[in-house]
């Protein structure tokens, strides 16, 4: 059984999360060409590699980032994703704990 | 006739002689007319109706493995044309035709068994989906019709009209719907292509693919490099990775599907077996056993682990079908890596690079279409880059345009 760490509710069963696609910044979407938006929406960084995801806690509803490996399935780091999106937030590091 | 066998059993050598299916390995030539990267199904078709219809032989078949031991190993072997898209409909008829005599053509038995296919309506939504589906696949000369609740009850005595508390309402009931054995697809392609001179190559990885103002010169290998007049990448799972070597992207994302069989036991169950709802599918082998399939991973990797947690989903929903099958016995479990395109439909045809081809984006659902891969991508490429009407909707620019063809409902539960 695989084991996620959500940084909000701490370590969970991997049947517990929802995969949300992966993290690419959105072209402005009255600018884009056709052609940009199309890039946007059906390409990625699929080689072998570290890549950066999107993830949902499900029963919570919380959504954060995973850096994962896609062939070992190695989990790197999870983390909140106000780290990414607003870089002068401190990051969230501590996992918070659950009520039970 | 006994003592004929003993005058035999004296003998010191095998008394006939025998011909090897397949030649030995040679070394690599400098140069090819055509570079086909894979040797699975897919790569080895192209490569013998190249040499058979086009009189192409100067071909080589690079593969990092050994033959078809990829996802045409791992396919749980559904052939059926029962798709959604005009398009569509009309390119997997086509192959199932090819299907139809290929042992002849081969003069090998690829164990052809035309059994039907019945997919489960568990929804009015579904029920109309199969209504379209099926005229859409008598328009294209396929043989498919809804059958109501009692009828799926008299095809199948063994299935449980109410599983997992979502009634039958309907099937979609496929006569063409076939497995064949897949290694002998692959055999039996490489068999007659190298017997007309195409060299099959295993063990030989391509690492770099050599290009020169837009168009490709060759490719390095762990065997050195070959020079070439042409390349057709046929690598399923690892298309995106290939084609990055070539300097494109590909809308694709790589996804282990998992499969299984069981113990052998008599034969109970002739038509493959698919339910939209459960997600699950189910079919009998010509050995007795139970193949279960289809489930791909929650999220995308290149790996081939299995996982407990599909496992244990998939054999749920084939027990709510057939309940007694709970009482059966797990021989063998596997993985593919699958090329997943967001429209389910493959991308074949040209690519950015003027003299490389592609036939990728096969995902779940392109054992059934190697007979027909291999046939319009050899006119492809004997023509010079001139695309067959059959794979034009499927090309890579379609997602540029959003002109996407939309087989999800005809594939997602299916293969
Ligand atoms: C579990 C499972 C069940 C499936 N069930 C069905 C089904 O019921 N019906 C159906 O129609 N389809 C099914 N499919 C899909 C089907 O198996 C594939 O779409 C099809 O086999 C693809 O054939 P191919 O020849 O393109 O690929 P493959 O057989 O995978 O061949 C590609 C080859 O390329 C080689 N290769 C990769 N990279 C390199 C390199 N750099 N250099 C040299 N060689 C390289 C690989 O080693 C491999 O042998 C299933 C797939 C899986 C995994």
């Amino acid at each position: 059984m695989k084991i996620l760490t959500c940084p909000l509710n701490g370590p969970r069963n991997i049947a517990e999360f929802t995969y949300g696609g992966q993290v690419k910044p959105m072209p402005n979407p009255t600018e884009a060409t056709d052609q940009e938006w199309a890039h946007y929406v059906f390409y990625g960084d699929n080689h072998i590699g570290v890549v950066r995801e999107w993830w949902m806690h499900t029963p919570s509803g919380y959504w954060f980032i995973v850096e994962r490996h896609n062939q070992t399935d190695e989990v790197m780091r999870t983390y909140d994703p106000a780290e990414l999106f607003d870089p002068g937030s401190s990051p969230a590091t501590e996992p918070v704990q659950a009520d039970p | 006739m006994p003592f004929s066998l003993l005058k035999f059993g004296l003998y010191k050598d095998y008394p006939f002689e025998q011909i090897a299916d397949l030649p030995g390995p040679t070394d690599l030539k400098q140069y090819y007319d055509v570079v086909i990267i894979g040797g699975g199904g897919h790569g080895i078709a192209t490569a013998y109706y190249l040499a058979k219809y086009h009189g192409i032989t100067n071909v080589a078949v690079l593969e990092k493995s050994y033959l078809g031991g990829g996802n045409t190993a791992r396919n749980t072997a559904v052939i059926r044309s029962n798709y959604l898209t005009s398009a569509g409909v009309r390119f997997y008829t086509e192959s199932v035709k090819l299907f139809e005599r290929l042992s002849n053509e081969f003069d090998f038995n690829i164990m052809y068994s035309r059994r039907g296919q019945l997919t489960l309506a568990h929804t009015d939504t579904t029920v109309r989906a199969f209504r379209q589906r099926a005229e859409v696949n008598k328009h294209f000369g396929g043989r498919t019709e809804l059958i109501d609740r009692q009828a799926v009850g008299e095809l199948l005595p063994s299935l449980n009209l109410d599983p997992a508390g979502l009634p039958i309402l309907a099937g979609l009931w496929h006569l063409d719907g076939a497995t064949a054995r897949h290694d002998a697809v692959a055999w039996g392609y490489a068999k007659g292509a190298t017997q007309c001179g195409v060299e099959l190559h295993q063990l030989t990885e391509v690492t770099g693919i050599d290009i020169e103002a837009g168009r490709v010169t060759g490719v390095q290998t762990n065997r050195g490099r070959v020079a070439c007049g042409c390349v057709v990448q046929a690598v399923s799972g690892l298309s995106a990775e290939v084609s990055r070597m070539a300097g494109f992207p590909l809308p694709i994302v790589a996804y282990p599907l998992q499969a299984m069989v069981t113990q052998p036991v008599k034969p109970f169950l002739d038509p493959h077996v698919s339910s939209s709802a459960l997600h699950c599918y189910v079919h009998q082998t010509s050995r007795g056993e139970i193949v279960i399939g289809g489930g791909s991973d929650p999220y995308p990797l290149y790996g081939t682990r299995s996982t407990l947690e599909l496992k244990e989903g998939l054999i749920g929903s084939a027990v709510e079908m057939f309940p007694f099958m709970s009482e059966m016995r797990l021989m063998r479990q596997w993985a593919g890596i699958t090329d997943m395109t967001s429209d389910y439909s493959p991308i074949m045809g040209l690519s950015p690079v003027e003299n490389y081809y592609l036939d990728a984006g096969w995902g779940t659902w392109g054992f059934k279409a190697t007979p027909i891969c291999g046939v319009t991508m050899a006119e492809l490429v004997a023509s010079g880059g001139k695309v067959p009407d059959l794979i034009s909707p499927f090309s890579l620019d379609r997602f540029d345009a959003f002109r996407q063809v939309n087989e999800m409902g005809a594939t997602a539960a299916s293969h």
